[in-house]
């Protein structure tokens, strides 16, 4: 399937969807979005990739195993279960803090992580049945 | 007197902790390095002594912390005469085993595993006996039968331990689940869930109609453990285990928790007929056939460990006497036999490591070589048989005090205790006089006296026989009087003496001894009258454990081949069969069928064009003439339903529907290609309609359900409740994200963990694929592979 066309496309739509992918994942609070479906764009992404330019060119362009990635996202999800503990409300509870950062007010949360975190997972777990899969198609 | 709960707590726990240090400290001192793990039970022991003027006072210690307040479980102790007595003879006993399994691994390799798993034992020996609460009581036993099986099955290379110690586990681990079931009885009946509180509740329990339910099951997890007959067979088998572990926990410890239990449950449950019945018959036949099947063995080991089977069996049967004295004798001889037979096991271990064999008749004129072990052996056996002076004449004087009356049921158990007691007289003289008298006998390694280590325990075990026979106030002030009144539930007094007085307890002790030197002299004929016997009966309950066990294994070797067929085609037709069942028959059957639906007033035209879009789907999914079409049509149905979603405001939803449809036909795609199936679809005829009828089924049943669901009045409380809170408290505008995350936040992080997972087996899948190809397969083999 690595036809000149697609080859010549995959690079920038794999760009555009990973950072679609992000601003989904962190718009996802107030609007549609989130970190399911952030996730799930940013496999296809890889997907494309990997269709274009190989399995072996996506391994080494993400440098980190999927699966780690995966493994990554959960225990950024745990963690921020974990922080409201040692604030002394129940395993969770969704904190918040407002920094300014360079004068813009930041709303930042624990909800935020953990949706970050479930990102992660999606992107790492959907992401290697798919790379998986397409492997041998190169080999 | 200052709060002790901490240091109690310590103690408990003081054993575990050491088991962690023992692995490292042999591997730094090597068999001396028990020197210094023996002082944990030393200390603990120390511990429990400075109960006892508390204890001997009448006062009960409780204590603990609270470990589940909300569940009203609470980690908590409770020492009275019963439970300290126990927790002074594990933890001394202990401290010396600990030290003689020094000596006797001495150089084995595995030296610290093994005194790493004699500390957990001694660990989960200990809070089994202080326990208060029910189910601290349960995982204590069970911690115990576990330990046990890695114990026996400590030489794990041989296969006869590996038999014995599941053997071992599967009798009282079922033993186990028995007592759980009776000891939720027991909370049901009288709403108490401690021990502590248990004792006071008078007649409760014998008035309950679950009395005999609960007493059988409670039965059941004491007979197995502490080796009754007909669950005996486990404890002659353990014997597999290196002998320290013999010593200590199939004799002085372990095997007595059935006992413990029994004389623990006596104030409550005790006094019945069921009661006077099952104890005492259990325990004398108990008694009589571990008395005859010792006789025959050879192995010092094997004819120990059948008299241990013999001594349980009298304890039951004397805790469910109920006469005076009954308990007073019982608790005596408890004592009496954790010290001689604890000594004698450890004689026996060390005959063996010093001449190289333990069969008694290859055995002989050691007395010489081994001074000290053979004058422990028979300080030892001198309380076993129970002369004079010694513990065991107390104990067996109390016996026969207890059983000694007129009416038929005394007599018989008289008649059966003098048999028994004559018979472990012989043997208790057999283990301690065969090896060390006589002419000069051959054995393989030339014998001289074991180091300290190994003669410290037995020597100090069987010394403390005599002591506590000579000083038998001491003994009885501090012991056996707090003892026997827990067990009782009243106080009662111990004041047996070692001076002998005339009397009818005294002429039946003369006729068992009489009776015993008869056996003893006899006893060469006496074993091979035995073994004729034995031959004659044929099998037993040892052999019939093999048989439950092999068919167990058959049984559910045949339900694996009927329910795991390993072909996908029978199990997706079985899940989807049993779909299709569960949505269209319950609604059916209570006629919960949707009404008919009226016609939708008017459409759009953009409505009309999405709803032609997924019926043409549908019609290319099953117009396809190979499968990737087939695949690729089920995307356009997909993406119509998510545009019906858009439509309707799930913005969410569509979104989610849009990327999964595609993700799921590249992936579809791509496992396709991998299973390389033929392109086109070649099932037969009747295959084809039938699983057509499947497909139509669930179609329909879906169909149903959902049209039920939508013409049901809608609860909007909870719509209501995150709509309203959504911003207020979670600071969230998109609903579905702020469920997804935060009100729902631990739900969708059991659900991630579930993506991750199936990631791995999806990924385990595929790998087994990528080293095994398969040849041009057709679907058959292909649905094989899929099972690996």
């Amino acid at each position: 399937m690595n036809t000149l066309i697609l080859r010549t496309v995959a690079p920038p739509i794999t760009a555009l969807m990973l950072v679609f992918s992000v601003f989904v994942l962190l718009r996802g609070h107030n609007e549609p979005g989130g970190g399911f479906i952030g996730g799930l764009i940013a496999a296809s992404a890889l997907a494309i990739y990997g269709i274009a330019y190989g399995v072996s060119a996506v391994r080494h362009a993400i440098r980190f195993h999927p699966m780690a990635i995966a493994g990554f996202g959960l225990l950024v999800g745990a963690l921020s279960g974990v922080v409201s503990i040692f604030a002394g409300v129940p395993f969770m509870t969704g904190l918040w803090i407002y920094p300014s950062i360079f004068g813009v007010e930041v709303p930042l949360a624990t909800v935020i992580s953990f949706d970050i975190g479930v990102y992660f997972v999606v992107l790492g777990s959907v992401g290697s049945i798919a790379l998986a899969l397409e492997e041998r198609e190169t080999d | 007197m200052a709060d002790q709960a901490p240091l109690t707590l310590l103690c408990l726990f003081l054993p575990f902790l050491t088991a962690l240090l023992a692995p490292a400290a042999v591997r730094r001192f090597g068999h001396g390095g028990s020197w210094g793990l023996a002082l944990a039970p030393l200390l603990a022991f120390l511990h429990f002594l400075t109960f006892l003027p508390q204890i001997s006072a009448g006062e009960v210690v409780t204590g603990g912390y609270a470990w589940v307040p909300s569940l009203n479980l609470s980690f908590s102790w409770f020492l009275d005469g019963l439970s300290l007595t126990f927790a002074l003879l594990i933890t001394g006993i202990g401290t010396l085993i600990v030290l003689y399994s020094g000596g006797y691994m001495k150089g084995h390799p595995q030296q610290g595993r093994f005194l790493c798993f004699i500390l957990l034992f001694m660990g989960a020996m200990l809070g089994l006996v202080v326990s208060d609460s029910f189910l601290m009581l349960f995982v204590y036993w069970e911690l115990t039968s576990i330990t046990s099986f890695l114990l026996i099955g400590f030489d794990h290379e041989r296969e006869a331990a590996r038999r014995s110690a599941l053997q071992a586990l599967v009798v009282t681990g079922l033993g186990g689940l028995s007592l759980l079931a009776g000891l939720i009885f027991l909370w049901n009946m009288t709403g108490v869930t401690q021990l502590s509180l248990l004792v006071n509740v008078d007649d409760t329990l014998r008035n309950s109609p679950f009395y005999l339910a609960a007493l059988l099951l409670l039965l059941g997890g004491a007979f197995t453990k502490s080796a009754q007959f007909p669950f005996h067979f486990w404890l002659p088998n353990a014997m597999e285990a290196p002998t320290p572990v013999s010593a200590y926990l199939h004799s002085a410890t372990m095997v007595k928790a059935g006992v413990y239990l029994l004389m623990r449950l006596n104030p409550v449950m005790g006094a019945t007929p069921a009661w006077e019945i099952l104890l005492p018959f259990f325990g004398g036949v108990t008694l009589i056939a571990g008395t005859l099947l010792a006789i025959r063995q050879t192995d010092l080991k094997l004819m120990l460990a059948y008299t241990t089977m013999a001594s349980l069996g009298l304890l039951v049967m004397l805790t469910g006497f109920d006469t005076p004295h009954a308990v007073e004798a019982a608790v005596l001889y408890l004592v009496a036999h954790s010290l001689f037979k604890g000594a004698l096991f450890m004689v026996a271990g060390l005959v063996d490591h010093e001449a190289g064999t333990r069969d008694v008749t290859k055995l002989g004129g050691l007395r010489g070589d081994m001074p000290i072990t053979f004058a422990a052996a028979l300080l030892a056996a001198l309380s076993m048989g129970g002369l004079p002076l010694f513990l065991g004449f107390l104990a067996k004087e109390e016996i026969y005090y207890a059983l000694a009356h007129g009416d038929l049921r005394s007599i018989v158990f008289t008649l059966v205790a003098i048999v028994g007691n004559g018979l472990m007289f012989a043997i208790a003289f057999a283990v301690a006089l065969k090896p060390f008298l006589g002419p000069h006998v051959e054995t393989p390694k030339h014998a001289h006296e074991g180091p300290p280590l190994m003669w410290i325990g037995p020597a100090l075990l069987a010394s403390l026989g005599l002591v506590g026979g000579v000083l038998s106030g001491v003994a009885h002030r501090f012991v056996s009087t707090p003892m026997a009144s827990a067990v009782a539930g009243e106080p009662r007094l111990v004041e047996i003496s070692t001076i002998p007085h005339l009397g009818m307890p005294l002429l039946l002790s003369v006729i068992t001894v009489a009776f015993g030197v008869l056996v003893y002299l006899r006893l060469d004929q006496a074993r091979d009258m035995m073994v004729r016997l034995l031959t004659a009966i044929g099998s037993g309950p040892d052999r019939g454990f093999d048989h439950v066990v092999s068919g167990l294994v058959r049984l559910s070797v045949a339900v694996t081949r009927i329910v795991q067929p390993g072909r996908l085609e029978i199990y997706i037709t079985v899940t989807f069969v049993l779909l299709a069942l569960t949505l269209l028959v319950p609604s059916f059957l209570y006629g919960e069928l949707p009404d008919m639906p009226t016609w939708p007033d008017e459409l759009y035209f953009h409505e009309w064009a999405i709803i032609l879009l997924a019926v043409i789907g549908l019609f290319a999914v099953l117009r396809a003439s190979d499968r990737l079409t087939a695949i690729v049509s089920l995307g356009i149905q997909g993406f119509a339903v998510a545009v019906i979603f858009l439509l309707f405001g799930a913005a969410d939803l569509a979104f989610t529907q849009f990327m999964v449809e595609t993700l799921s036909v590249v992936i579809l795609a791509l496992v396709m290609t991998r299973l390389r199936l033929s392109p086109r679809d070649h099932r037969p005829p009747r295959q084809f309609a039938f699983d057509a009828a499947i497909s139509i089924a669930c179609g329909l049943g879906f169909t149903l359900l959902l049209m039920k669901t939508t013409q049901l009045p809608f609860n909007l409380e909870l719509t209501e409740f995150f709509n309203t809170y959504s911003k207020v408290i979670a600071h969230g505008a998109n609903v579905v994200n702020v469920i997804l995350v935060d009100f729902r936040g631990t739900d969708t992080l059991g659900e991630i963990a579930v993506v991750m997972i199936t990631g791995l087996a999806v990924l385990a899948l595929i790998r087994v694929r990528l080293r095994d190809p398969l040849p041009d397969t057709n679907v058959e083999t292909t649905a094989e592979g899929d099972r690996s």
